[in-house]
């Protein structure tokens, strides 16, 4: 099915979980996740199942000023 | 909302009471003249941001070399797959040695700033502390005030320690104090411009006007400029592009740090009237000559 992370398109499994998917698009460090604009905590990483057409956003904090 | 009874009494009130009010609320904590700004506590009244350095190392060097204490950072989307063994921002300035202050640069609306402010709050295991600062147009980078307000209500209901970013408006200042933020930071000129303080005496009423600590945030352009925030009463100020931008970044932080202090220190002292005529620092008394 498709999704959206950072505005790109991609393909992924139905039912994907939303921790596997970080895993396997590598993301790591610190960040914050939202899905069709609402924050997603942590500790929901596991539980949390992606839809198709979710708008994903995966953020961090970058210099500025 | 802006001509409420209360404010004009405000307004006369501090109007009445001018300089006198000021010196006496700064000077009470000598000592160590220590920053209290809601929650926290500086003894550097220099911050800084964290962008437009040529790398991170740079970026630390002259953070360092400033003393600040609180940094500010933006919140953007991760790099996907590039640069996966390029240093996090969040790991070179570690929160047991920095005062994370993230910003809603670029936001244009209330809504997207508040959603910002939510990320950066996920982000840093629930630090509520944010500056906000809601655009009104990309040439100027000038704040739109209205949307400003709008969010630095719904910012301070649900719980954020909010240091909101303004024009050098007075009355607005006002607004964003009885609002809830906790710190007022008036624009020196348009962010990134250099040009250093414009309206000095507009600088002047938001601080004799101010309970909460006011910060000049944006458009200073080299050590002078911050002195002279400092000098008309000013809590801190907050930069970027004057040392990032800087030929020598490591060397302007270092001038921007003793700026400050200095500007500080000028402040506290009470500086002499300004006179149109001379006025002999030698006696004339005991001169041997005509």
């Amino acid at each position: 099915m498709k999704i959206w992370i950072n505005g790109l398109e991609k393909e992924v499994e139905k039912d994907c979980l939303l921790a596997r998917l970080i895993t396997e698009m590598e993301i790591e460090g610190r960040f914050a996740v939202e899905i069709n604009g609402e924050i997603i905590p942590r500790a929901f990483f596991q539980s949390r199942i992606i839809l198709e057409n979710d708008k994903l956003e995966i953020v961090t904090a970058v210099g500025g000023g | 909302m802006f001509a409420s009874g209360g404010l004009k009494k405000k307004i006369m009130k501090t109007y009445q009471e001018l300089n006198t009010n000021t010196m006496k609320k700064k000077q009470k904590k000598k000592g160590d003249d220590l920053l209290e700004v809601g929650s926290y506590q500086f003894s550097s009244r220099l911050m800084v941001g964290t962008g437009k350095y040529k790398d991170i190392d740079e970026a630390r060097q002259a953070i360092v070399a400033s003393g600040a204490e609180v940094i500010t950072v933006a919140v953007r989307r991760v790099n996907i797959g590039q640069d996966k063994d390029s240093p996090n921002l969040l790991d070179v300035f570690p929160t047991s040695e920095f005062t994370m202050l993230p910003n809603t640069a670029g936001c244009y609306d209330a809504n997207t700033a508040i959603r910002t402010c939510l990320l950066a709050r996920e982000l840093m295991d629930g630090h509520s502390l944010v500056k906000l600062e809601v655009l009104g147009d990309e040439r100027t980078l000038y704040p739109n005030v209205i949307e400003t307000i709008s969010a630095a209500k719904t910012l301070c209901e649900d719980g954020f320690e909010v240091w909101v970013y303004t024009t050098d408006d007075p009355i607005v200042a006002i607004e964003l104090e009885d609002i809830g933020c906790s710190a007022i930071m008036p624009l020196a000129a348009p962010i990134g411009s250099g040009l250093g303080i414009q309206n000095r005496y507009s600088i002047r009423s938001i601080v004799e006007n101010s309970n909460v600590p006011v910060i000049v945030d944006a458009g200073v352009g080299t050590a002078s400029d911050a002195s002279v925030a400092m000098e008309l009463g000013c809590d801190g100020v907050l930069m970027n592009t004057a040392i990032a931008g800087a030929q020598k970044p490591v060397l302007m932080a270092s001038a921007m740090r003793k700026a400050v202090s200095a500007g500080r220190e000028a402040y506290l002292s009470g500086r002499i009237p300004k006179k149109p005529y001379a006025s002999a620092s030698s006696p004339i008394d005991g001169k041997f000559f005509d």
